[in-house]
């Protein structure tokens, strides 16, 4: 386990710049990788793709339907696909072009929800997608990832283009830290990466909650209280085999994701917990079911407790039952 | 094979027999739209795709997508006829465990992509097209849409997509049989003139008498219609053709014959048979 980095350090960006950057990098050595955008090259941060390798980028215009249909026809005639649109309406307006022509029909478009979650914070609920892992997770042949830092990101964009398969990959437009500089053990779809390692509670974090988790471990080490913390970038295949580990390793669970609380990681790590055996105190942390507060993400995440704060109290809270 | 016009008019009159076995076999399938539509899949599989079991996995092969998935009785019949699998496997159609299911999927050899959900053919027809353009292949891609499914609004901003891409290998046809299943067209949702509008989004549009096999033909081997533009067919066909007590009636849009009702029908088909 390497040291996890200070978490007063942003030193890192946002993991939609690396997502781009990365898959220019590789694109500029693969003519066959084509991007399909729903004019969203701004806030994908495709601008640069499409003035560099303006051949292998597909703009379709507003029309998210027809974007994943027209990536699911290139994806058949073999191009390795990234159709790039808003998590928010990818996953809610083209969801049928998501089971039928991608999944059911196997065709390997890698999908990239961009401004995931509470991303657009006071733009609105219409701009969050707090549905998509619920929706995806019903969905045969898919695998859901929503990578915590720069490192998971461009790991995941590397893997997604080996990997011939149905994917979504989901990030947000915050810069975001480095969460450890131990790069050993290596990224890998559906294995779960532990930050930290503490015998008391384990908290398993997925995406932009990845680094508030971490945060609060800190806090609760000053309490006395010992955490594991978990990326657990893959919701879909889950790890099951490390949450059962950690399950009986420490004496609780907490679940943090930017999503709704129905439906996202807590639940499928319920659902395999319970199925297991599991009588240990659990707790599932998310946006709770209604439109969230106006605010930014952060100001989101702090009201509903998805902060180092918010979370470290839960905890203790859990703790405390 | 060539096929001489009178052994291409056979053909459709042995895949409307076969189509009402299979269905009857069944005890379900599209029957009306499976009888309007099969011409069209006769000429195309027998007179215009350069695809068989031989090429089907070659990156240059023409590709077809059935966008009206629910008459995939219509399909089947004639990949069995072009030797994609065993006509026999049809007798398992719809039955448990069965590969062959109301709807096209990929699962039966010859089937491009699991379709039946409207709306969606013309979208992955026109990414398939897209890719052929990107790695200059001169395949062309046809789709076959149900005038029913026109109102999905998927099927317009593909027509944009289609046209903005200048796809002119793409050909959409519609199997334009007026009825769908609550009524015709134009009391249920009115999409006339469909001419006018492709037009208006910029495609080449010719119309045809959809159950003439050698106006088809004509049409469809003279795709693109006009270059730098996609093709629109639109098939003036007859919903149910080639049984009389079929022709034109909604109710037979997934009715299943009867004993008496089969023999009838096999009757006509085969007095047809004789005329040819």
């Amino acid at each position: 386990m390497g040291a996890v980095i200070e978490n007063n350090t942003i030193n890192g960006k946002p993991n939609q710049d690396v997502f781009s950057a990365t898959l220019l990098e590789l694109a500029d050595k693969d003519r066959n990788i084509v991007v399909v955008t729903s004019d969203s090259r701004g806030s994908g941060k495709l601008v640069a793709f499409g003035q560099q390798l303006p051949g292998q980028l597909v703009e379709i215009g507003i029309a998210e339907q027809n974007l994943v249909g027209v990536a699911a026809g290139l994806a058949s005639a073999g191009k390795r696909t990234f159709a790039v649109s808003p998590a928010c309406f990818l996953t809610a307006r083209a969801l049928e072009q998501i089971k039928n022509d991608v999944c059911y029909s196997d065709n390997p478009v890698r999908l990239i929800g961009i401004s995931a979650g509470v991303s657009y914070g006071a733009l609105g609920s219409t701009h969050h997608s707090l549905h998509d892992f619920a929706v995806l997770r019903t969905i045969n042949n898919i695998i859901i990832v929503a990578p915590a830092d720069n490192f998971e990101t461009t790991e995941a964009v590397k893997l997604a283009v080996k990997l011939n398969k149905p994917l979504y990959l989901r990030f947000g437009k915050k810069a975001m830290p480095l969460l450890t500089d131990d790069k050993q053990n290596g990224f890998e779809f559906g294995k779960g990466r532990v930050i930290r390692k503490g015998s008391d509670v384990t908290i398993i974090a997925t995406g932009e909650t990845v680094y508030p988790a971490l945060q609060s471990a800190e806090k609760l080490i000053q309490q006395g209280i010992n955490t594991t913390v978990v990326s657990m970038h893959t919701i879909k295949p889950l790890d099951a085999e490390l949450i059962l580990q950690l399950a009986k390793d420490t004496g609780a669970i907490v679940t943090v994701e930017e999503h709704s609380v129905n439906g996202g990681l807590g639940e499928a790590c319920a659902s395999l917990l319970l199925q297991n055996k599991y009588n240990k105190p659990f707790k599932i942390m998310g946006i709770p079911d209604e439109y969230t507060v106006t605010g930014s993400q952060t100001e989101i995440f702090d009201h509903y407790g998805l902060s180092a704060d918010g979370i470290a109290q839960a905890v203790l809270n859990l703790l405390q039952t | 094979m060539v096929m001489t016009d009178k052994q291409l008019a056979e053909r459709s009159i042995t895949y409307r027999k076969k189509i009402l076995k299979y269905i009857v076999g069944a005890k379900a399938g599209h029957t009306g739209g499976s009888l309007s539509c099969i011409d069209i899949l006769n000429v195309l599989y027998n007179e215009v795709l350069n695809v068989g079991p031989q090429n089907f996995t070659s990156p240059d092969r023409d590709i077809y997508i059935q966008s009206k998935g629910h008459c995939v009785e219509a399909l089947y019949v004639v990949l069995a006829d072009k030797g994609f699998f065993p006509e026999s496997d049809l007798e398992t159609l719809c039955k448990y465990k069965s590969h062959y299911i109301g709807h096209p999927t990929k699962k039966v050899h010859g089937v491009e992509q699991n379709t039946g959900a409207l709306g969606h053919g013309l979208p992955i027809a026109a990414g398939t097209a897209l890719a052929a353009k990107m790695d200059k292949k001169n395949y062309r891609v046809f789709t076959l849409l149900g005038d029913g499914e026109l109102p999905e609004g998927s099927n317009w901003e593909a027509a944009l997509t289609a046209a903005h891409y200048k796809l002119d290998n793409l050909c959409a046809i519609i199997d334009n049989n007026k009825l769908q299943i609550t009524g015709t067209n134009a009391e249920v949702c009115n999409t006339d003139p469909i001419d006018a509008k492709f037009e208006s989004f910029g495609w080449a549009v010719r119309h045809v008498d959809g159950n003439d096999v050698n106006a088809l033909k004509e049409v469809l081997c003279s795709m693109p219609f006009e270059k730098g533009k996609p093709s629109l067919v639109i098939a003036h066909t007859i919903k149910g053709k080639g049984v009389s007590f079929m022709e034109n009636s909604v109710k037979w849009h997934h009715g299943v014959p009867d004993k008496d009702q089969y023999e009838t029908a096999i009757a006509e088909l085969d007095m047809e048979m004789a005329n040819v």
